[in-house]
């Protein structure tokens, strides 16, 4: 097993440096550079070519990938092009907040949806069944940004329970934050949850019809028995699956969020950094997102291996 | 907002007085029953008096990560509104768009108006303590003039010198004539910094508050200056900013109570607010406008004056100030001019949606193919919409117009002063030679639509270096009236400001320039108890 797990790390490191290069090579791709995406209407050749000297945009490609793949691996991102200040300062707190608002929604959501999936599983075409069924479809259908605005019209404009600006500091208490961060949680939950338990609920039942759980309920066992210790164990590996990506998408995903809930995190940087064209900075939130999904998915692989007996001790 | 609830915004934050606010309403032809309800409501209103104390939040649309606090960068509203309470300029734009002293004292023109003598005010200090002189005013102006990467090389390259001619004066020479040059130096880059200061981050100025919080594209945080020395500015403890750029989210902010006041408020609710007891919607008659320039170069489609009036005559600006501005903003006749300037020509009548006439210039024209519009979201929210608008319209005149949807990157330095029909924007300048300059003037590099009519050419010196304000007036409706013939370029419609705040925010009042109080309401606004 131990091999298993060290080739699949050893691929997940290859793909971190395949990712890098094509982040590299799609920020050269962009149309415009940044100085004139700086200066806009305000360009004239003159201060365009000071701009772009000033911002080292006339040394070939080649060289800055090089330069910049061996500093990121030293933990030096370089410098934000567009206000000179280290990219590492400029991602550190945004991570944290990306990270806690994802920990949060992922902390209720993932318990709520395997236990929601089991129910359904177990109470299979029952009213409860059909009922969330129908719910978490209707969740998952509406666009997040409409779930956050009517979260926001309810909960802070009517009721006046939870605010609508989730303007969270570094200086900010862990309990404001739970407080500041709940309706942009639960929207992400309501997003989320729909897609793990209905994984579950699928994956339970396709289980369900082996042979071996006959016999479970041949040898008399109740149904909550067999799916929650027979069938459930057996099904991980895909709930596994599912979960990791929608964790990577509670990390990565959610710049719409964000900028409903005015929240600082990582999302609404990248979206900046490729408009204003701060090619450090894109090609750092690049990095650092490809790095959470490779991870996670790593993760779950790896899981995945750990939770299946044949994998686990093969012969 | 009428023009009678513009004056008494103005007058109940201390702008104008008593007596100019009745004889403005008088002059719109009020009659006696209107001004006595004014002077109840103004006296129900009793004097408000700036307090001293309290914070203010603020959301502010108009930021990115990228944003810095060095001047020379600043472009949008969070950098200006955050920026303009550390930092100061020489001179500021007042009340009618004249010039107010701010660091300068007082000021004068001499030869002709290509010198100028700024006195500076003694005793100022900045946030380290140093005391501003000359040295700090030479250093920040030459900051945006020959190497640099500032967004006001362009209104400075008029400057050909500046010079310490005292503890406290300054020099500028400038290659002509200019009789606003005063103006020139509001613009918004041009703030006041410490002498040798490469170190922007820390937002050393002279201004009301010293940097609190800084993180770009999230948060602006200022505490008030103990030394300011300003005694009628300046009354806030601190202002906590936070950067919200979709406009729901802004609204959302307002209405459940977590900032005091929003920019940018959607034109499509600007109605609503005004509904509210507890809100006010302030609505700023600013110089942002809609531009179609046509590229008239020699050769170009747009050399044939026939098909120029075509476009002009065919396209329907009403209904962009009505659908794209939900109807506050005011229609354009193609020149830049606001009609809150001084100098706007107000003899001049928009042109109006005409299909019979633009048929006949087309026919005129002999041109038979096909427009192509370039436009972008880039440029404005609804710039595409706007093209596709103009597409109908001018369908109706026989004339047959694509809309290509240009991609938002690169816009910029792709599209924009390449295209032969390119939808852009222009913000307001401080002046209408200065506006006219920086896009129509014949040397300028933004002239988008290659505008070199020498007639118009002569108009522009002659009303640049013209020191009597009523000739340079005359001189300048001329301009305005050959523009709207003659130009090639859409100029269809004015986009006024709307801000919105709660009835417990003082002192922010409609400006002709920008919105939050010309990016000045952290240091001009109070807080009611």
């Amino acid at each position: 097993m131990l091999r298993l797990v060290l080739q699949r790390l050893g691929f997940g490191g290859l793909t971190i440096l395949a990712a890098s290069v094509l982040i590299f090579v799609g920020t050269e791709l962009l149309p415009g550079d940044l100085a004139s995406a700086i200066l806009q209407n305000t360009a004239t050749p003159e201060n365009l070519a000071e701009m772009r000297a000033q911002l080292g945009l006339d040394r070939p490609a080649p060289v800055r990938y090089i330069e910049w793949i061996s500093h990121a691996a030293q933990g030096d991102l370089g410098v934000s092009l567009s206000n000179q200040r280290p990219v590492a300062d400029e991602l550190a707190p945004r991570l944290r907040n990306s990270f806690f608002l994802a920990g949060f929604a992922a902390l209720v959501s993932v318990p709520l949806a395997v236990f929601l999936g089991l129910m359904a599983a177990i109470y299979q075409n029952s009213y409860y069944d059909r009922a969330v069924n129908f719910f978490t479809l209707m969740t998952i259908s509406i666009p997040e940004y409409l779930v956050g605005y009517l979260l926001v019209k309810y909960f802070s404009v009517r009721w006046q329970i939870f605010p609508s600006l989730a303007n969270v500091t570094s200086e900010t208490g862990f309990l404001e934050r739970i407080d500041l961060t709940f309706l942009p949680m639960l929207t992400l939950v309501l997003v989320v949850v729909a897609h793990m338990m209905r994984m579950t609920r699928a994956s339970v039942l396709n289980i369900m019809a082996s042979p071996y759980i006959e016999m479970a309920f041949l040898k008399g066992l109740t149904k909550a028995r067999v799916v929650v210790r027979h069938a459930f164990p057996n099904a991980l590996a895909p709930i596994i699956a599912v979960i990791a990506l929608n964790l990577a998408y509670l990390v990565v995903g959610v710049v719409v969020v964000e900028s409903v809930f005015v929240y600082p995190g990582l999302g609404q940087l990248l979206v900046d950094a490729v408009s204003k064209h701060d090619v450090p900075l894109v090609q750092a939130c690049g990095l650092i997102f490809s790095c959470v999904f490779i991870l996670l998915n790593l993760t779950a692989d790896i899981l995945g291996i750990i939770s299946n007996p044949r994998l686990r001790r093969p012969r | 907002m009428s023009q009678i609830e513009f004056l008494q915004q103005l007058h109940r934050a201390g702008r104008i007085g008593r007596r100019e606010l009745l004889g403005r309403i008088s002059a719109l032809g009020a009659g006696a029953a209107a001004l006595t309800t004014v002077v109840a409501s103004e006296d129900a209103y009793a004097a408000e008096t700036p307090r001293r104390g309290g914070t203010m939040r603020m959301g502010v649309g108009g930021g990115s990560t990228t944003d810095s606090l060095d001047p020379s960068t600043w472009n949008d509203s969070v950098g200006t509104v955050g920026g303009f309470a550390f930092l100061e300029a020489l001179i500021e734009t007042g009340a009618g768009n004249k010039p107010e002293p701010g660091l300068a004292a007082s000021w004068e023109a001499k030869a002709g108006a290509t010198e100028w003598v700024f006195n500076l005010q003694k005793g100022v200090t900045f946030h380290n303590g140093k005391t501003f002189t000359a040295d700090d005013a030479v250093f920040s102006i030459n900051m945006h003039r020959g190497k640099t990467k500032s967004g006001a090389a362009g209104a400075f390259s008029a400057i050909t010198d500046v010079k310490k001619t005292g503890e406290n004066q300054i020099t500028i020479s400038l290659k002509s004539g200019d009789a606003e040059f005063p103006m020139v130096l509001t613009d918004y880059h041009c703030r006041m910094v410490p002498d040798g200061t490469t170190d922007f981050s820390k937002a050393i100025g002279t201004g009301a508050f010293t940097l609190g919080g800084y993180q770009p594209g999230v948060r602006v945080q200022g505490k008030h200056f103990a030394n300011y020395w300003r005694k009628d500015r300046g009354f806030l403890d601190a202002f906590d900013l936070t950067v919200i750029n979709d406009g729901t989210a802004r609204l959302n902010a307002l209405m459940s109570g977590q900032v005091d006041v929003i920019n940018r408020v959607d034109p499509k609710v600007a109605g609503l607010i005004k509904t509210k007891k507890d809100f006010e919607l302030v609505v700023s008659p600013g110089g942002w406008h809609t531009v179609v320039s046509l590229l008239q170069d020699k050769g170009a489609l747009f050399e044939n004056h026939d098909l120029r009036l075509a476009m002009k005559y065919g396209i329907d600006r009403e209904q962009v100030v009505k659908t794209l501005l939900g109807g506050y903003g005011n229609v354009g006749m193609d020149h830049p001019i606001p009609r809150g300037d001084a100098n706007f020509n107000t003899a001049l009548k928009p042109t109006a949606f005409d299909p019979d006439k633009a048929k006949f210039h087309l026919k005129k024209s002999g041109f038979a193919g096909n427009v192509v519009i370039q436009s972008s979201e880039a440029a404005f929210a609804g710039a595409v919409d706007m093209a596709t608008l103009f597409q109908g319209n001018l369908a109706k005149a026989g004339l047959k117009v694509d809309v290509k949807k240009e991609p938002a990157d690169g816009f910029w330095s792709n599209v924009w002063l390449k295209g032969n029909c390119v939808v852009s924007y222009w913000a307001g300048r401080t002046t209408a030679t200065q506006m006219l300059d920086v896009a129509y003037g014949p040397t300028a590099p933004w002239n988008e639509s290659r505008y070199k009519n020498p007639k118009f050419a002569g108009l522009l010196d002659a009303a640049r270096a013209e020191i009597d304000a009523g000739k340079r007036r005359t001189i300048l409706f001329e301009a305005q009236a050959l523009m709207s013939d003659d130009v090639a370029a859409l100029i269809p419609a004015f986009r006024n400001s709307l801000d919105a705040h709660t009835t417990k925010v003082g002192g922010h009042v409609p400006t002709s320039l920008s919105d939050m109080d010309n990016s000045a309401i952290a240091t001009r606004g109070w807080m009611k108890a």
